[in-house]
């Protein structure tokens, strides 16, 4: 896939207090594949998802959308630029209803003196275009879309969030660990989402332990380590042994994947 | 809802047996859940229920033990009267405790808002319409100042509110010099500071404007908390600022407007508290900070935030106003009433600990 990047990071470095999160680190994102992120816990991969959803500031470096440098002092700065976000604490409100959630900070107003005068929201549309998100994931059981999310399991709040992402995103969507708390069939409901929203055009991150679902739906395979990147790999030409063998420092990953 | 075509060709091996799954939709048991259970859940999904179910009962009981004396439209609007400036202030602390924060402050900048709008009358001679706008300004910027210190400078609300209290008190009693202007004063100069007293009559029943303003108040909070998207950001703001802030609401500026607006309001129950004792006194509504809380917490509001009606606010005002004055006809000693108020705040925050769990 050489094909020209959606999103370019150089030289990000993030430090808190004496750690430093993110040394030097480069990242690189081309149009409509999947680029999974790997690494070890503290590796710096979620500093890294962070920096581009706009989560938080990077101290130095260089981050280009579109060849454009963006500089995003929030995920709402990030969200308006089309870079949509699954964080892994979800970033739902447990007490809001599931359409009030998935249209936080972007809700829909009547038409008419309804909701420009009064600034009436249009519930009705709001929860018909929820629902169609929810369907096509096939991930809901769900009975009540004006449900608190609080009275929903791990796996359907997931997938909640997954379909607010899916539905927004214009630009790139960023998925930190999507299937963590998923069973097996709700995982596979997920990756598909995955696939299908590529086939839309639409690029992702995907941040995931999981190598099987890393392998299975990844082009490109970033690793990080010690806060920076190793190298990126072609899922095709390596097993998931060499990559959990470069991103523990087992092996040293050969110079051309170094390059990448 | 269909099943996707790439289910029939797994990726992994183990999920081969995916396509024999069971194609039913999960099915909750809705049936064999008990009555506590289900009141459980009905509570948890309309937070006025406990108060309103409170406050017909405690009417009934009063009602049954006094007969015409308490059960009259005479006596059912005296206590409206009685809970109008409560009302009014409570509307501002509902807004601020939403947020998961607490204003000590309102009850304060209240007197303040009312004694400039009377010294801007009589001591530099403003018209009345705009010695009212400045009152209303007064509040605006004591709001802010709570506001800027929560959202941008972080401090803990309780904090911020309770330094506020008292330098907002310290600068009513300076200014005003401790001065009363007297409502025989008012009502020849500047009647209009003592609109909200006037009143209208059906029958026996009296409502005064005070009354009307805080129904309204309520009725139009209500509509804004939950109809419009910056009703929504306050709930979502209380429950989990931090998701509320990832998922796209710029939680500084909601923290900021939710102050001014309660500091607005607490302006408006000073314009109120004119009317409802005629004078603009500097020593008066001492106890408006600690009233609006408990009719807030009695209503049903979580003081974690996120959770509550604002007609639960209003109920619980009404509960507060109906013991003081059920027990006062009975011709009991008041302490009574603050027991029992005292045992009624208690009892409202075990009952929403209890509905909390029905997330489990």
């Amino acid at each position: 896939m050489a094909s020209e990047p959606i999103l370019t990071a150089r030289g990000i470095v993030k430090r808190y207090g004496r750690v430093t999160a993110l040394d030097n680190a480069d990242f690189d994102l081309h149009k409509g594949e999947i680029l999974a992120v790997i690494g070890d816990n503290g590796a710096g991969k979620s500093s890294l998802i962070k920096a581009i959803s706009g989560a938080i500031r990077p101290d130095e470096g260089e981050i280009r959308l579109d060849g454009e440098v963006v500089n995003f002092r929030s995920p709402i700065e990030a969200r308006k630029a089309g870079i949509e976000t699954v964080y892994q604490n979800l970033a739902l409100s447990p007490a809001l209803s599931i359409a009030d959630n998935m249209f936080l900070g972007r809700e829909i107003r009547k038409s008419g003196p309804l909701g420009k005068v009064f600034r009436m929201l249009d519930h009705a549309a709001m929860e018909k275009i929820a629902r169609d998100k929810l369907s096509e994931l096939g991930l809901m059981t769900i009975q009540n879309i004006n449900q608190a999310v609080e009275t929903l399991s791990g796996g359907q709040r997931q997938g909640v969030a997954v379909a607010r992402a899916a539905a927004f995103g214009s630009k790139l969507i960023i998925l930190d660990e999507p299937t963590a708390a998923l069973g097996v069939k709700e995982s596979r409901r997920v990756l598909e989402l995955i696939l299908d929203v590529r086939s839309r055009g639409l690029p992702i991150v995907l941040i995931s332990h999981n190598m099987p679902h890393v392998f299975e739906v990844a082009d490109r395979i970033h690793i990080h380590r010690l806060g920076k990147r190793l190298c990126v790999i072609n899922p095709k030409d390596y097993t998931m042994s060499d990559a959990v063998a470069f991103m523990t420092g087992a092996k040293t990953p050969p110079p051309e994947a170094m390059a990448a | 809802m269909s099943e996707p075509t790439a289910v029939s060709q797994p990726a992994q091996e183990f999920e081969k047996v995916l396509s024999d799954s069971s194609r039913q939709l999960a099915s909750f048991d809705t049936d064999d859940k008990t009555a506590i259970q289900k009141l459980q859940h009905f509570l948890h999904s309309h937070p006025a229920g406990v108060p309103l179910i409170v406050l017909l009962l405690s009417i009934i009981i009063f009602g049954s033990i006094l007969g015409t004396k308490f059960f009259s439209a005479f006596s059912l609007t005296l206590i409206l009267q009685q809970v109008a400036i409560t009302g009014i202030v409570g509307a501002a602390q509902t807004l601020v405790i939403l947020t998961a924060g607490i204003d000590l402050s309102v009850g304060a900048i209240m007197v303040l808002s009312s004694v400039v709008m009377g010294q801007f009358v009589f001591r530099l001679g403003m018209p009345v319409e705009i010695a009212i706008l400045c009152g209303f300004g007064v509040g605006a910027l004591c709001g802010f100042v709570n506001g800027w210190l929560v959202a941008r400078m972080k401090l803990p609300p309780f904090i911020v509110t309770l330094g506020m209290w008292q330098i907002v008190l310290a600068s009513n009693f300076l200014y005003s010099a401790n001065e009363t202007i007297r409502a025989q004063d008012i009502s020849t100069t500047a009647p209009l500071l003592q609109i909200f007293g006037a009143n209208i009559r059906i029958g026996n029943a009296v409502f005064t404007y005070g009354v009307i303003a805080m129904v309204l108040l309520s009725i139009g909070l209500w509509y804004v908390l939950n109809k419009t998207a910056w009703g929504r950001h306050v709930y979502a703001v209380g429950d989990d600022p931090d998701a509320a802030e990832l998922a796209g609401v710029n939680v500084k500026k909601m923290l900021m407007s939710v102050y001014v607006l309660s500091g607005l309001i607490c302006a408006l129950a000073g314009w109120a508290l004119i009317g409802r004792i005629g004078s603009v006194s500097p020593t008066a509504g001492q106890f408006a900070n600690i009233e609006s809380i408990t009719a807030v917490v009695i209503g049903g509001i979580s003081l974690f935030g996120g959770r509550g009606s604002i007609m639960g606010m209003l109920f619980g005002a009404l509960i507060v106003g109906v013991f003081q004055l059920g027990l006062r006809l009975i011709g009991t000693d008041p302490q009574w009433t603050y027991l029992l108020i005292g045992v009624l705040i208690i009892a409202a925050v075990a009952i929403d600990q209890w509905i909390r769990k029905v997330a489990g």
